[in-house]
């Protein structure tokens, strides 16, 4: 299984659009946005939280259709199946690679992002925080999502008509945590639900996602 | 298919008659609420579309369950047949919710809770269906879609509760659990219940209707197949 | 150890495609499937490998014997000879040398793989056969875009294999070196279609 994991990874790296992309479309969303609603920072102070957990979103669905469908093309996907690598396994570690190229990365240029909208310095904490324990059920919602839509030829726009609807309790519970540790109040709540709903997803969708799989390959 | 055709006219008969019924009721023969005058007859609508909204969703995990556990073939296509009569419902009870907004909260569309889960759970049926259509052999379609509907119910919960947290909102709070009845006067109460009813059949026939249809047109793949194999 | 199929049926997009096969491989013999376009080789291949559930009947195999050689190679573009080839020895935790070699893949194990031609992707993908170590072989069109040289060079894996006690059932149009048991799958095709857990046929 850690081969499937250090091979994702080698293949991320190599192809470019793994780290680069993905994160390039979250500097571009942090950035267009303020064009968009002008230039009154107090605005922006205030919108920060949401417009990053949106952004990160955002990128993170960017690269979900890529998780199954490459291998599913050239036919690794039917081998590595019947191989000794259980199924459950293969969707775990292919959503802890994407975890690793889109979700940490995220996770780590959300400060810096921060600061060009004017994210009050009590956020930044929070907002690293929350995104750590987010993120890695992003990546596990969509690898389901993925595998729902291996087999389809258009399956990124419904891919994401799948998976955006199930991002929304991690994206409130998210933004949530970020807004109100910026403003002083209590934000454990949110995080508890943030880190259950990652924890949660970590448990059980794997299941789904190979089940959904293996019926694909059928 | 023998018994729902028997029912199906009964039920569609019986559905018409309530609704019917409950509506008139409802739209004239209840007095003017004092505070929110006859903007409040709308609740006739929009109170049994919403209770159909979430019963559809919850019809459809049920269904969805017994295909993969039983794969009762009918189930399946119960679970595909429902999902437009829900997603319309909701529809209704959006569109209801928003005109009955305007004149008490004075705005089409607040992010209240209840309004922004039945706007979610819309975004749920729209993808279920989505699903449904995108895959073309029927087997795989219907498994690939009874595991989106449960691990979208899950979701679907959460994000109820998410929203929630999120906002405290407008919405009064629950004035028609059946044990309070003295928060609404009996003579809102028993057209309201007969509305409920009436939408509750209307919803069975629509699903019956649209089952048969889809058993049909499966009949029909059937014996072309064999015919072009034969 | 062998390998026997009893009344087996299996299905494709539908419509049954297969009836009524019974055979069994005994340890170190091939089996070769032939037909014409469309028999069901590639259906019987997936459904031996446990990909789709077969209709009726029974699959009798040791557990964890069983590897499956598809039409595609599952070779990764991006990365080298070596890493293909170390990955799949990491995913079966088997050594990758000796399978190179009997490939004759020693000299272009640097290589990325974008740069391989057909034939040898190809003998990349088969390499994964030696690495996997599985007595059951199943291939579909294994000799496709080989030249003679490298079909020769599968010959002698193939023959080493049957010699170890291994199995084979391989589909393919050209001879093989190895026509130990041919079966042709023209008359398994069903003449009348029922299926007795179709989804289509049970609204009849």
């Amino acid at each position: 299984m850690i081969a499937v994991l250090t091979r994702d990874l080698k293949l991320a790296i190599r192809s470019g659009g793994g780290f680069g992309l993905g994160l390039a479309f979250f500097l571009l969303i942090a950035v267009l946005t303020p064009l968009a609603v002008g230039a009154q920072s107090d605005l922006h102070a205030r919108m920060a939280p949401g417009i990053l957990w949106l952004g990160a979103l955002l990128s993170c669905l960017l690269s979900l259709d890529r998780i199954f469908a490459l291998d599913y093309e050239d036919g690794s996907l039917e081998l590595l199946a019947t191989s000794p690598v259980p199924m459950e396994g293969l969707v775990a570690m292919k959503s802890l690679a994407h975890w690793i190229v889109t979700g940490l990365p995220l996770t780590l240029l959300a400060p810096v992002l921060g600061i060009i909208l004017a994210l009050p310095a009590e956020g930044y904490f929070w907002l690293v925080v929350s995104l750590a324990l987010g993120t890695p059920a992003l990546s596990l919602i969509g690898a389901f999502g993925a595998a729902l839509t291996v087999g389809l030829k258009r399956g990124g726009l419904l891919l994401s008509l799948l998976v955006l609807p199930l991002y929304v309790p991690t994206l409130i519970f998210g933004a949530e945590a970020v807004r109100a540790g910026t403003s002083g109040q209590p934000a454990t709540t949110a995080l508890m639900f943030l880190a259950a709903i990652s924890a949660g997803s970590a448990a059980l969708l794997p299941f789904a996602s190979a089940y959904a799989l293996r019926i694909n390959l059928r | 298919m023998h018994l729902s055709g028997r029912f199906l006219p009964w039920v569609a008969a019986i559905a018409a008659i309530t609704l019917v019924a409950g509506l008139f009721w409802g739209f004239f023969l209840t007095p003017d609420d004092y505070r929110q005058g006859s903007t409040v007859k709308i609740i006739y609508l929009h109170v049994p579309t919403a209770l159909m909204a979430i019963n559809g969703w919850f019809m459809m995990l049920v269904a969805s369950l017994i295909w993969l556990i039983r794969r009762h073939h009918v189930s399946a296509l119960v679970a595909k047949a429902a999902a437009p009569v829900g997603m319309t419902m909701t529809l209704i009870a959006l569109a209801t919710g928003a005109i009955w907004g305007e004149p008490m909260w004075g705005t089409w569309w607040a992010w209240d809770p209840r309004l922004t889960s039945f706007l979610i759970l819309f975004l749920f049926y729209l993808g279920y269906q989505a699903l449904w259509h995108a895959i073309d052999d029927p087997d795989t379609a219907a498994d690939l879609t009874s595991v989106l509907c449960i691990v979208g119910s899950v979701f679907a919960l959460l994000s109820r509760y998410a929203v929630l947290f999120w906002n405290q909102g407008l919405h009064q709070g629950a004035s028609l659990s059946l044990d309070s009845q003295q928060h609404v006067d009996n003579v809102f109460w028993v057209p309201l219940v007969i509305c409920m009813c009436g939408f509750g059949l209307a919803f069975l026939a629509l699903v019956l209707v649209r089952t048969r249809t889809e058993i049909r047109s499966r009949r029909l793949q059937a014996l072309l197949l064999r015919e072009r194999m034969a | 150890m062998e390998l026997s199929v009893t009344d087996l049926a299996c299905q494709r997009g539908g419509a049954l495609v297969l009836q009524n096969l019974n055979f069994v491989i005994p340890s170190g013999r091939a089996l070769i499937l032939r037909g014409r376009n469309g028999a069901g080789k590639t259906t019987l291949l997936r459904t031996l490998a446990g990909l789709q559930p077969p209709s009726c009947g029974h699959i009798k195999v040791p557990p964890d014997s069983i590897i499956y050689s598809s039409h595609s190679d599952g070779v990764k573009d991006m990365l080298t000879v070596a890493e293909n080839l170390m990955f799949w020895g990491n995913v079966f935790q088997k050594p990758y040398a000796n399978a190179a070699r009997q490939m004759n893949l020693d000299g272009l194990l640097s290589r990325p793989a974008h740069s391989l031609s057909a034939g040898q992707k190809r003998r990349l993908g088969l390499a994964r056969l030696c690495i996997s170590d599985r007595p059951i072989w199943l291939l579909d069109e294994p000799t496709i875009s080989l030249d003679a040289a490298s079909v020769a060079l599968f010959e002698i894996m193939l023959r080493l294999h049957l010699q170890n006690g291994g199995m084979a059932i391989i589909a393919t149009h050209v001879d093989c070196g190895v026509d130990d048991m041919i079966l042709d799958l023209g008359p398994f095709r069903p003449v009348k279609q029922l299926l007795p857990d179709g989804f289509d046929e049970a609204f009849l």
